[in-house]
C-alpha cells in the first residue's frame, strides 16, 4: 500500500521533472529565492507618482515585468519560427528599429522635434504592423520558398535593417514629446500598472486563444518535425513556415511600438540591440529544441522572464551594465548544461544506482 | 563525390569571378585610388584578422555548426594583451602566448560543451560571446592605446614588396607594403587549405557536416571531429585577435563588434553553406576580399554614410544566397 503510494509520488515528481517547463520555472524560483534571502524587501510593491502626476505601482517586480514585455512578445513569435523552420530569425532587433522608425516618421511628419502628433496613433501603429509584417514576409519567402537556412536569410535584414531605419527618417533622430505617444510604453493616465505589462498580458491571452482554437500549433509542430510527411498529410509546409515569419513580424511590430513609446524617440544603432540574442535565448531556456519540432510557448515566456529577472538581480548587486553579459553567460551555461540530454541521462543513471543501493 | 566537388568548385569560381569583375569595374570606372597596388594590398592589411577569423568560422560551418563568439574573443584578446603590455609590463612574446591561450581555452570549453554534452552550438557560443564581451569590460572598461616600444616596433613593421608600388605627386617611388598580420593570415589560409584537402581530419569535417550518421558508420569519430573544429576555430579567434591587436594597437570593449557576422557573411559569400558539408577556404578568402572591396567602392562613391555600406553589403549577401540556392536546386534536380 505505502509502496504503491510512494511510487505514485515518485511518478508525480518524475512527471514534473520531465515537463519542459520545469527547468525555466525552477530557474525562476531559484532567482526569486535568492533575491528574497539577499533582500527581504525585494518584492515590495509601492504606490508612487508617475511623471504625469498619477498614482502608479513601483517596485522591482513591476520593473522586471515591465522591462520583460518586449522580450516576452518576441519570444512568442520566435518560438513559432524556431519550431516550424528549425532556425532562428536574427533580424528582429533590426526590424524593431525599422518598425519604430516608421512609427516616428508618421507621428512626427517631417519635423525632427515636435510636441504634437501629426496623425492618429492607431494609423502609426497599423503602418508599423504592415511594414514589420512585410519584412517578416520577406524573410518568410526566403526561408519557405527559396529554402534558405533561416539564419542566412535573416542575415540580410540584420545587416540592412538599421540602415533602412535611418534612411526612413533621413538619418535624423526624431523626437515627439506629445504625452499621448508615451502612453503605450509608460502609463495610461489613471491606470496604475505599466502599459507594456498590460499589452504583454493581452498578447499572451490572444496567443493562448489562437493556439486553443486554431490548428496552428499542431501544424507548426508537424512541419517542424518532418516537413515532407506533413506535406503528404495535406499540410502546406511552405505556407506554415511563411506564416510563422509573418506572425513574428507582427510580434516585432508590437515590441517596436512599445520600445519607441517608452522614450518617444529612437536611436537606430542602439534600440533593441542584441534583443535577437535574448529572444533566442528565451526560446532555448524554455527547453525548446533550436532545431525545430515540438515547442512550448509558455516555457519560452517563462524563459524570457528569467532573463529579465537575472538582469535586474545583477543590477541590484551593482554589476556594471557592460559586464552584465559575463554573468548572464555563466547562468546560461549552467542552465543548458543541466538540461542537456547527455547530462540528464547521466543524472538519471546516478539516481537509479543510488535507489538500487538504498533498496539493497 | 566528384559531382559534389564540382559544385563547390562552381561556387568558388563564381565568388572569384564576382570579385575580379567588381575590382576591375572599380579600377576602370572609378580609377583614382583603385589603380594603386597599395589599395589592393590594403584590403589584406585592413582585413588580416577577419580573414583568419573567417577561416575558423568556415571550418565550423563545414561541420554544420556555428561559432558566434569569435568577435567577442577577438575583443577580449586585444584587451588582455593591451593590459598585459602596458600595465603589467609584459613583453610581446608572453602577450602572444596569452592571445593563443585565451583562444584555445574558449575553443576547448565550447568544443567540449557542443561535441560531448551535445548542447546546441548557437547557444553555447552565444554564451561564449556574452562571457567574452562582459569579461573584456571587467578587465578594463575604457579604450586605450598601447605604448610599449617593443610592441610598437612590431606594429609598425612593414614588409615591402619589391618592384611594386606607385609614384606620388612629387614623382618619388613609394613601394607597396603589407603588414605582418597579412603573412599570418595567408599562412592560415594555406595551412587550412592543405588540412581540408589532404588530411584525414580535414576530410572528416566534410563528412560530419554532410551527414553525421553516415560519417559515424564510416568509422569517423564524430564527436572528436566536431570538438576539433571548435578547438581550431577558437584557436584561430585567438590568432585573429592578436593580428587585430597588431593592426589597431589598442584595447577597447567595442573592438571587433559584429566581426562574427562579417565572418559568417564572408564564409557564405565564399560558398560555405550553413547546413554543412560543403565549403572552401579559398572561397572564404575571396569572400572577405569582396566584402571589403564593396565597402571601399561605396566609400569612394561619396556615399560615406554607414547605412549605405550596410545596405549594399546586405544586397550582396542576398545576391550570393540566390546564386547558391540556384546551384543547389540544380544539383538536387540532377540527383533525382
Amino acid at each position: 500500500m505505502t509502496d504503491k503510494k510512494l511510487s505514485q509520488d515518485q511518478n508525480f515528481f518524475l512527471r514534473i521533472l520531465k515537463k519542459q517547463i520545469f527547468i525555466p520555472i525552477s530557474a525562476l524560483l531559484v532567482l526569486m529565492l535568492f533575491n528574497l534571502i539577499a533582500d527581504p524587501t525585494f518584492f515590495r510593491v509601492e504606490l508612487g507618482i508617475s511623471s504625469l502626476g498619477y498614482p502608479v505601482l513601483k517596485g522591482n517586480l513591476i520593473t522586471i515585468l515591465d522591462n520583460a514585455s518586449e522580450l516576452v512578445i518576441l519570444s512568442i513569435g520566435m518560438t513559432l519560427v524556431t519550431a516550424a523552420s528549425g532556425g532562428q530569425d536574427i533580424s528582429v532587433g533590426a526590424t524593431i528599429a525599422l518598425a519604430g522608425s516608421v512609427v516616428l516618421r508618421i507621428l512626427c511628419g517631417t519635423d525632427t522635434l515636435t510636441d504634437h502628433i501629426h496623425a492618429p496613433i492607431i494609423v502609426a501603429f497599423l503602418a508599423c504592423v504592415l511594414v514589420a509584417m512585410l519584412f517578416g514576409a520577406f524573410n518568410g519567402v526566403l526561408v519557405a520558398y527559396f529554402k534558405l537556412q533561416p539564419m542566412v536569410a535573416t542575415l540580410i535584414l540584420f545587416t540592412a535593417g538599421r540602415s533602412i531605419a535611418a534612411w526612413i527618417n533621413n538619418n535624423t533622430l526624431p523626437n515627439n514629446t506629445d504625452p499621448r505617444v508615451g502612453y503605450y510604453g509608460n502609463f495610461f493616465p489613471g491606470i496604475a500598472v505599466p502599459s507594456p505589462i498590460l499589452i504583454a498580458i493581452l498578447f499572451m491571452i490572444v496567443t493562448a486563444l489562437v493556439m486553443r482554437f486554431t490548428k496552428l500549433s499542431l501544424f507548426t509542430q508537424a512541419v517542424g518535425i518532418n516537413a515532407e510527411s506533413s506535406r503528404l498529410n495535406g499540410i502546406n509546409p511552405q505556407l506554415i513556415k511563411f506564416m510563422t515569419y509573418v506572425i513574428l513580424g507582427f510580434c516585432v511590430a508590437v515590441a517596436g511600438f512599445i520600445k519607441v513609446s517608452r522614450l518617444s524617440t529612437i536611436n537606430y544603432s542602439v534600440i533593441a540591440k542584441d534583443i535577437e540574442m535574448d529572444a533566442i535565448l528565451a526560446v532555448a531556456l524554455g527547453g525548446n529544441a533550436l532545431s525545430g519540432g515540438k515547442f512550448s510557448i509558455s516555457s519560452s515566456i517563462v524563459g524570457a522572464y528569467v532573463i529579465q529577472f537575472l538582469t535586474i538581480t545583477l543590477y541590484r548587486f551593482e554589476v556594471p551594465a557592460a559586464a552584465l553579459p559575463a554573468y548572464k553567460a555563466i547562468v546560461v551555461i549552467i542552465l543548458v548544461v543541466l538540461s542537456a540530454p547527455v547530462v540528464r541521462k547521466k543524472f538519471a543513471e546516478l539516481k537509479k544506482n543510488f535507489t538500487a543501493k538504498e533498496a539493497n | 563525390m566528384k559531382k559534389k566537388l564540382t559544385d563547390s568548385n562552381l561556387l568558388l569560381i563564381i565568388t572569384i569571378a564576382v570579385f575580379v569583375v567588381m575590382y576591375s569595374c572599380a579600377v576602370t570606372m572609378l580609377g583614382g585610388g583603385f589603380t594603386k597596388p597599395q589599395t589592393f594590398l590594403n584590403i589584406f592589411n585592413e582585413n588580416a584578422a577577419l580573414i583568419i577569423i573567417s577561416c575558423g568560422m568556415s571550418l565550423v560551418m563545414i561541420t554544420g555548426g556555428i561559432d558566434i563568439s569569435v568577435g567577442a574573443v577577438t575583443s577580449l584578446v586585444c584587451m588582455c594583451c593591451a593590459v598585459h603590455l602596458d600595465f603589467k609590463g609584459g613583453n610581446v612574446f608572453t602577450s602572444i602566448l596569452i592571445a593563443l591561450g585565451i583562444g584555445l581555452l574558449f575553443g576547448l570549453v565550447q568544443g567540449f560543451l557542443i561535441a560531448y554534452l551535445e548542447v546546441q552550438p548557437f547557444i553555447v557560443t552565444l554564451a561564449g560571446m556574452f562571457f567574452a564581451r562582459g569579461l573584456t569590460t571587467i578587465v578594463n572598461s575604457t579604450q586605450f592605446n598601447v605604448e610599449n616600444p617593443q610592441f610598437k616596433a612590431l606594429k609598425d613593421t612593414r614588409i615591402l614588396i619589391p618592384g611594386i608600388g606607385s609614384y606620388n605627386k612629387k614623382g618619388i617611388f613609394i613601394p607597396a607594403y603589407i603588414e605582418i598580420g597579412v603573412v599570418v593570415a595567408l599562412l592560415t589560409v594555406a595551412v587550412l587549405f592543405i588540412l581540408l584537402k589532404w588530411f584525414r581530419l580535414g576530410r572528416s569535417f566534410y563528412a560530419v557536416g554532410g551527414n553525421a550518421q553516415s560519417a559515424n558508420m564510416l568509422g569517423i569519430n564524430v564527436k572528436r571531429t566536431k570538438f576539433f573544429a571548435y578547438l581550431i576555430c577558437g584557436f584561430l579567434a585567438g590568432v585573429g585577435g592578436f593580428v587585430y591587436f597588431l593592426h589597431v594597437g589598442s584595447g577597447s570593449p567595442s573592438h571587433a563588434s559584429g566581426a562574427e557576422m562579417n565572418a559568417i557573411a564572408s564564409s557564405i559569400i565564399g560558398g560555405t553553406m550553413l547546413t554543412g558539408g560543403s565549403g572552401n577556404i579559398i572561397g572564404t578568402l575571396f569572400g572577405v576580399m569582396s566584402l571589403s572591396t564593396i565597402k571601399n567602392i561605396v566609400a569612394s562613391l561619396g556615399l560615406d554614410d554607414a547605412w549605405w555600406t550596410n545596405i549594399t553589403v546586405a544586397a550582396m549577401i542576398c545576391i550570393f544566397i540566390v546564386i547558391q540556392s540556384v546551384v543547389l536546386s540544380r544539383k538536387n534536380k540532377s540527383s533525382h
